[in-house]
């Protein structure tokens, strides 16, 4: 059992999980996380890759009027894209919340400036796509300031994926928790930023691909948009794009999977991994045929290909499912002890108060003793039997209300406000009931 | 007590949940559940109202589009983006609550996810094929259609999530009827579901009544008919909206007197509860006398006399959702949680053996007195700074300054008997989770940092430092 944890050092924190059982199997938020996940992050690929690549087309239209206008194409899907990607996001959140409660919501704090800062970043970043595709017009003449609108967006959207990343990868590590002091400290761990590679070049293979098939539609009115861009035209670019970018991939794959920190490394991941590139391989192939080959024949295959890389998307999905449960497999079975030490402790406590408190209740006590212990779990947090402290001393009490219970009475449950240097006091009638009125008063009106 | 504690010692971190909730609130309620009927009806008004040769009149239909157009950018950038804010700060200031009940009410949030996709596509949708639906009546009538699909679909969205914020203040359910249905069954949740659904029309309205002013032109007959058509629409939910108000008013304390320890007869209550019914009052009136000025004298409504009923409007929805947050106090979780987000259940561990001791991130755990200044310090990030900060909003310092006195220099004897105890008076407080001598050095350091004026750095700047006692080997050697 010892060398299990082996792979565990000091000083990593063992939380206790929340003592709640799990509304569903485990293997249900693993699908569903990376299922939904994938639908996720495919939209904000589109909506990331749409916005550098308009971004382009809108300066390179600065020379060629029909960069202009595939610009505008481009950028009428970033706000649709961008709509979808924020609600598919929510239930891999859900899921993710659920499945690694200690880990992601630690991971969370641990960078929490910056985690919360994606509300407002991503809104603003937002409000820029509105405006720059609601100005495309009015702000014709002033191109410069419309493009830089787009830029400052683009920018926001290339930033927001290093505080995921940075959280998804820190959640995986408890190890280093007690070592990172904020977010920049956590950003340069180990990973984050060959995965952020990783991920610019899948938003830009996947919205090449995007382009290609928005072009490719029957019912898009390509003619009437353009003047001078054909069909092919477009979709040979979108392909060049999907091409080119998941040839980058087979040297920032590799380099991910070589910076993976090897505690979650194993042959499962490995054989996933592998799969993926697998399909891969003849999906790129079929691109080049077809980027190379007869005009007419460029449409062909695409759903081949689309569905070859959809296969590569989930096998690397699942290796990231995979490469995390590796990781955090031991540090689970730790909480997992811990949590039910601690119920156990819980239960020995509870038995013991109930014999203690069984015992005190049967001891012998006069009223005005029974009254000095509802006044000091009461009253005594403000007043003291000689002096002030919050409230006036039980002396003057006692020579104010002497032989006047009811009107004592009164007050504690009902208190005005007499003195005007003194905080008001609050009322007592719904915590103390009439017998314990009496104990009190007792107490009060006969201290010595 | 499990998690590193994110803390914002300036703003107080509920604060900073209450600011992106209630945006969210204002927006979900005043532009996506209520104003999406209004547009439809609107828009329907311009079929209705154009010749038999045209398909709806197109200028007025130009302007409709217009006002739909602010809400649709709003409601999808800085609505749904609250939306999420809420998950993301809820999940840093308050993560076992919110882990909690994503465990029992999961089904609930997938459902309410399904339909919120739905919306959302309904939205773009409506949206989207506006200017291209008039191009035939059938197109347009369609095109209407949606319009409705999509404010039923915002309505359930919100019956939904109204669900689980009333399993949270009904008390006592959490120990006896921890489930999906009970969200929908609890006292509160119709109640709410009345008050919040002509809430809803009614801020939409006022809201629309600005629009109109800004989008239609002055003097026009068609703003004239603009302004009497949503005139109506305030006239017609605003006696409801008071009956739900009133309802849910009343509702309130009979749910919470269920509750052993509740807020209700604290004069902490009495304020909240006594404003609310102005909050009603001039909520509704405020939108009601512009209404009803508009359908008699639609020429006098100008744009800068709207926003006050819409400033009042919103001011009235906010209200409520502040009290609803008081109501559920000592409790996050009605009867289980604290809002300190310690187990009620847990309690008996902590005050005895201690919460330093328990502890997974705390820089001590044996108290010294050369070190119990700092040992206080733990003891508030972990007990108290949930809602109280050192200096900031709600300083820790400034309640304790209110009762001894301001600018005296605060007594740590009394202090640290108070505190054991201040449940018993002040019942919105949880009941101290320590012992005696943790007790004493809180009070120690609320009396330093009232002389030094020190804050208290949360952990996504300062990092946190693990405890020995929690940490693997710990474990390990417990297990041996």
């Amino acid at each position: 059992m010892i060398n299990l944890y082996i792979a565990l050092q000091n000083n990593v924190p063992v939380p206790k999980d929340i003592p709640l059982p799990l509304p569903m199997p485990e293997w249900f938020f693993v699908v569903v996380l990376v299922l939904s996940f994938l639908l996720h992050i495919l939209f904000v690929n589109l909506m990331l890759g749409g916005s550098i690549l308009a971004l382009i087309a809108q300066i390179k239209g600065l020379k060629n009027k029909q960069y202009d206008i595939l610009a505008h194409e481009i950028a009428k899907t970033i706000t649709v894209n961008k709509s979808i990607a924020v609600v598919l996001g929510i239930a891999p959140l859900l899921s993710i919340n659920v499945l690694y409660t200690i880990y992601f919501y630690s991971a969370n704090a641990l960078t929490g400036l910056m985690w919360i800062a994606v509300i407002p970043l991503v809104t603003v970043a937002f409000l820029l796509t509105y405006l720059h595709k609601y100005t495309w017009e009015s702000l014709d003449n002033h191109k410069a300031v419309h493009i830089s609108i787009l830029a400052l967006a683009t920018v926001i959207f290339l930033f927001i994926p290093f505080i995921f990343l940075t959280n998804i990868n820190l959640m995986l590590f408890p190890e280093k928790w007690a070592l990172v002091k904020g977010f920049v400290d956590a950003l340069f761990l180990p990973n984050v930023f060959p995965r952020y590679l990783h991920f610019i070049l899948s938003s830009l293979a996947v919205t090449g691909l995007f382009i290609f098939w928005y072009n490719s539609r029957k019912s898009y009115p390509f003619e009437e948009i353009y003047q001078e861009f054909t069909r092919y035209d477009i979709q040979k670019k979108g392909y060049s794009l999907a091409l080119t970018a998941s040839l980058c991939q087979c040297m920032i794959g590799p380099l991910v999977l070589l910076t993976l920190p090897s505690k979650g490394m194993g042959w499962n991941l490995i054989l996933v991994i592998f799969s993926g590139v697998a399909f891969a391989v003849p999906a790129m192939w079929l691109i080049w045929k077809r980027l190379t080959g007869e005009k007419e024949n460029i449409e062909k295959d695409f759903y081949k290909i689309a569905m070859l890389l959809g296969i590569t998307v989930l096998c690397m999905g699942s290796g990231r499912q995979i490469y995390r449960a590796n990781s955090l497999e031991k540090h689970k079975e730790l909480v997992k002890i811990k949590t039910n030490e601690f119920q156990i402790l819980k239960k020995k406590v509870a038995t013991k108060m109930k014999a203690e408190e069984a015992g005190a209740a049967s001891a012998d006590m006069s009223e005005a003793e029974k009254g000095q212990k509802v006044f000091s779990q009461y009253c005594a947090s403000c007043h003291k039997i000689d002096e002030k402290l919050v409230g006036p001393p039980v002396f003057e009490m006692a020579k104010i209300y002497k032989g006047n219970v009811a009107d004592l009475q009164k007050w504690i449950k009902n208190p005005g406000k007499k003195r005007p240097d003194y905080p008001q006091m609050p009322g007592f009638e719904s915590q103390l009931d009439q017998q314990k009125l009496d104990q009190l008063a007792e107490y009060i009106l006969n201290i010595k | 007590m499990d998690f590193p504690i994110f803390h914002l010692d300036w703003l107080n971190n509920r604060m900073l949940i209450a600011i992106i909730a209630i945006i969210h609130v204002m927006i979900n309620h005043g532009l996506a559940v209520g104003f999406m009927p209004l547009i439809t009806w609107l828009e329907q008004k311009g079929v209705k109202n154009s010749g038999r040769e045209q398909i709806t009149d197109l200028d007025w239909d130009n302007r409709i589009y217009n006002m739909m157009k602010v809400a649709f950018i709003i409601t999808t950038t800085l609505g749904a983006m609250t939306g999420v804010g809420i998950w993301f700060s809820v999940a840093l200031v308050s993560p076992t609550s919110i882990g909690s009940l994503i465990r029992v009410f999961y089904w609930a949030w997938f459902v309410e996810w399904l339909v919120f996709v739905t919306e959302v596509i309904l939205i773009m949708i409506y949206f989207l094929t506006w200017k291209s639906s008039n191009t035939s009546l059938r197109a347009k009538l369609l095109h209407i259609r949606f319009g409705w699909f999509l404010s039923l679909f915002s309505w359930i969205t919100m019956a939904i999530i109204v669900s689980i914020l009333s399993f949270m203040m009904d008390p006592g359910n959490w120990n006896t009827h921890k489930s999906l249905l009970n969200g929908f069954t609890n006292p509160i949740y119709l109640p709410q579901l009345l008050f919040r659904t002509p809430t809803a029309m009614l801020v939409a309205g006022s809201f629309g009544m600005m629009l109109v002013t800004l989008f239609f032109k002055k003097g026009t007959e068609l703003r004239l008919k603009a302004v009497k058509y949503v005139s109506k629409w305030i006239i017609l939910w605003a006696p409801i909206s008071l009956l739900g108000a009133v309802i849910y008013y009343r509702a309130i304390p009979e749910a919470m007197i269920a509750n052993m320890s509740t807020a209700v007869g604290t004069m902490d209550f009495n304020k909240y509860y006594y404003l609310m019914k102005y909050f009603i009052i001039f909520g509704i009136s405020s939108s009601l006398i512009m209404a009803v000025l508009g359908l008699y004298k639609a020429k006098w409504i100008k744009s800068y006399m709207v926003l006050f009923p819409v400033l009042m409007a919103f001011g009235y929805l906010g209200f409520f959702e502040r009290v609803r947050e008081f109501v559920r106090k000592p409790y996050v979780i009605g009867g289980y949680m604290y809002s300190n987000l310690l187990l009620e259940e847990d309690y008996p561990v902590y005050q005895q053996y201690g919460l330093l001791k328990n502890a997974t991130y705390t820089t001590v755990t044996e108290i010294t007195p050369e070190n119990k200044v700092e040992a206080g310090r733990n003891v508030f990030a972990i007990a108290c700074s949930r809602c109280h900060t050192t200096q900031g909003v709600n300083s820790v310092v400034d309640v304790f300054e209110r009762m001894y006195g301001v600018g005296k220099p605060l007594d740590i004897n009394s202090m640290a008997s108070y505190i054991p105890n201040m449940h018993n008076g002040r019942t919105y407080m949880p009941p101290f989770p320590g012992t005696q001598e943790e007790s004493e050095a809180l009070a120690a350091y609320i009396r330093s940092i009232q002389d030094t004026g020190d804050v208290l750095e949360g952990a996504q700047s300062e990092g946190v430092e693990v405890s020995e006692l929690q940490d693997t080997k710990a474990v390990l050697a417990n297990k041996k």
